[in-house]
């Protein structure tokens, strides 16, 4: 059902947010003041880029070196690893303790903190709007007596009933 | 609720510049402009989360009018946000810029709500466009944007898979 009127069908939830982080009050308003937003930024800058997102898909499934991670990609491994940069300093990735491999590991918390923020953008949004539902309802009710005034037919068909 | 789920709330891009937030209404065109448009009825449902309150909220809806919006926080915090109505068209279209008292990009972002339906129901598409390239590129060149594009459904796979791993 909630799948029909879809503006948009790609996805789940037909959402799709490319990053602008727009506007910093209303990111307060947001509650994005409570998160950390330095970390917050390196986090979605990191998340922009296509190869990093492959990378962290990849890693969500388990730790890889840096050459099992650079195997997909027709890029080369020094730019593969240039990309693994930006994941460490974004905290999402760290590497393990084997120098020789020095195997790269997901940290989930930066993601998770990223989208509690996406969340509380659409969650200002829905809860405005759920309110706007209300009011709407509202106003239907104390407009409705003028409304039904025009239908003719089925008033004629409401005193029948009578 | 489930009459609702139909016109759930929809966040897109529909470019580099633009935001835009799509939701459907269960009312007319009339109701829903009246609520997007009268302070008093703005005031009960824009905004408004937990701790913060409405302190100032006035709207001069006409073409070269202004309106002002200023809400208090916790700890004293506020926001505020004002701008000017460039095109009112009742029930189609309410265009205006936007600017935050506490705006971190140069210039102002434009607003455009557009009201669409019938038989009693109403879609909401509001699309926020930035209007200066210069508030485009410090947008663009923001690291926090750096690259844009990213896709929400490619972090809830991604969150997905690490809550099952």
């Amino acid at each position: 059902m909630a799948e029909v009127t879809g503006v948009s069908t790609s996805g789940k939830r037909g959402l799709t947010v490319t990053w602008p982080v727009h506007n910093l009050p209303a990111m307060q308003l947001f509650g994005y003041g409570n998160l950390s937003p330095a970390r917050l930024d390196a986090t979605f800058a990191a998340l922009a880029d296509p190869t990093r997102r492959a990378i962290l898909a990849r890693l969500a499934t388990g730790e890889a070196s840096v050459r099992e991670l650079a195997e997909p990609f027709t890029i080369s491994q020094a730019a593969i690893s240039k990309h693994l940069k930006v994941l460490e300093r974004a905290g999402l990735i760290t590497h393990g303790r084997d120098a020789q491999r020095r195997p790269r590991k997901l940290e989930a918390a930066p993601l998770a903190e990223a989208n509690e923020w996406l969340e509380r953008y659409r969650q200002f949004w829905e809860e405005s709007y759920g309110r706007l539902d209300l009011l709407l309802d509202e106003m239907k009710r104390t407009a409705k007596p003028r409304a039904s005034g025009r239908r003719a037919t089925s008033k004629r068909k409401g005193r029948r009933d009578r | 609720m489930t009459t609702k789920a139909e016109g759930a709330l929809q966040i897109t891009t529909p470019s580099d510049r633009e935001i835009r937030i799509t939701r459907s209404f269960d009312a007319p065109r009339q109701l829903v402009w009246d609520a997007y448009t009268r302070p008093e009825l703005v005031k009960r449902w824009l905004g408004a989360m937990p701790g913060w309150s409405w302190v100032v909220c006035e709207m001069d809806v006409r073409e070269g009018g202004r309106y002002r919006w200023v809400w208090s926080g916790p700890e004293g915090a506020e926001l505020a946000l004002g701008g000017e109505y460039k095109d009112v068209v009742p029930r189609e279209r309410l265009v205006s810029t936007e600017k935050w008292d506490q705006a971190w990009y140069p210039g102002e972002a434009v607003g455009t709500v557009e009201f669409t339906g019938r038989d009693g129901r109403t879609t909401l598409v509001t699309t926020l466009r930035y209007d200066t390239k210069a508030a485009r590129d410090v947008v663009l060149q923001s690291p926090a944007t750096e690259g844009m594009g990213m896709g929400f459904n490619v972090l809830d796979a991604l969150l997905a898979s690490i809550a099952t791993a």
